[in-house]
């Protein structure tokens, strides 16, 4: 079996007023080093699959029609194996 | 006269439908029902509205899950046949979602949910749900929403600018399209938009909630009586 951890992120092209803010929070915490700050979701699954690539494949798909919109979203994702006990 | 058969989509969180109907039916005097967004069939019905609300709670984003509702797969049926389909509010973002229109709905730019009357300029009064204003138009109309901050790539807009697909856009009450009457950040304060072929129109207002005069203004009518004047006509 193997575990998906998908990352959906605004298109960096896009501003994301949320993340600005909360950067402007951590600003007042005293953090002025921080810079950059963007919101995404973090999703994560298991597929049942005979193979890496076949798991990525499938989590390439849901990310695609699904998980993110192509218009405003990036997203990116690690698959890795995961032992299932007996 | 026969009278336009209006079907309004419900899905589980759509909190607009009964407005929709109402509309269509008490104020308009036409025939309205309400399909269930499990149905396999639109039945005999002139014009779909899928009425706002929060479709599936906005999990994921907006519209996102509602789209794969198993009515959606009649709904764009009904669309590429040219059969006239309406979103309202969370219904244009459905729309957004199923591809029927282009583009996406980023949260409002100042993060806050926005409810209240705006302005509407009409861009193009040669469509089926606005022949009954003349371009330039004001319209008074509430909006209600949290992601009505509508983004699309250039080309996009572009070809939506070239194909006068845009239909409303936010504007001051004398008419002025300028960034302080824009409730929500949208590209070139767009409110509302058409596809290319002229039969699927979304529009973040809600013109079902701008009946009567009593309730702040009737201007929505004209969109209801432009759909029903288009379908008598054709």
């Amino acid at each position: 079996m193997y575990q998906s951890h998908v990352t959906v992120t605004l298109r960096k092209s896009i501003l994301d007023p949320q993340g600005k803010a909360v950067e402007q929070a951590v600003h007042s915490l005293g953090f002025e080093v921080v810079h950059g700050l963007r919101i995404g979701k973090h999703v994560e699954f298991s597929v049942d699959s005979a193979s890496q690539e076949e798991a990525e494949r499938v989590t390439e798909q849901v990310c695609r029609k699904l998980l993110a919109n192509p218009v405003m979203e990036d997203y990116s994702f690690q698959v890795t194996k995961v032992e299932v006990r007996r | 006269m026969s009278k336009t058969k209006f079907g309004v989509v419900v899905f589980p969180g759509s909190n607009c439908d009964h407005d929709a109907f109402a509309a269509a039916s008490r104020v308009m005097e036409q025939e309205a029902r309400y399909i269930w967004h499990k149905e396999g069939s639109l039945g005999d019905v002139d014009v779909v509205i899928l009425p706002g609300g929060f479709s599936y709670g906005d999990y994921l984003r907006t519209g996102a899950i509602a789209r794969f509702s198993p009515v959606m797969k009649e709904v764009v049926r009904f669309a590429k046949k040219g059969g006239t389909v309406i979103g309202i509010c969370n219904g244009f973002q459905i729309l957004l979602e199923a591809g029927l229109l282009p583009g996406a709905m980023l949260r409002n730019g100042n993060l806050k949910f926005v409810c209240r009357h705006v302005f509407l300029r009409v861009e193009n009064a040669e469509t089926r749900f606005t022949s009954e204003c003349s371009a330039g138009d004001v319209l008074k109309i509430p909006v209600a929403h949290g992601e009505g901050n509508y983004i699309a790539d250039e080309a996009t807009v572009e070809s939506l600018k070239e194909r006068d697909q845009i239909l409303f856009r936010y504007c001051s009450s004398s008419g002025v399209v300028d960034a302080e009457s824009n409730p929500n950040g949208s590209m070139e304060n767009i409110a509302g938009i058409m596809n290319s072929e002229g039969n699927v129109m979304g529009m973040m207002p809600h013109p079902e909630r701008a009946m009567e005069s009593e309730l702040g203004s009737a201007d929505g009518r004209k969109v209801f009586q432009s759909v029903i004047g288009s379908l008598v006509l054709t």
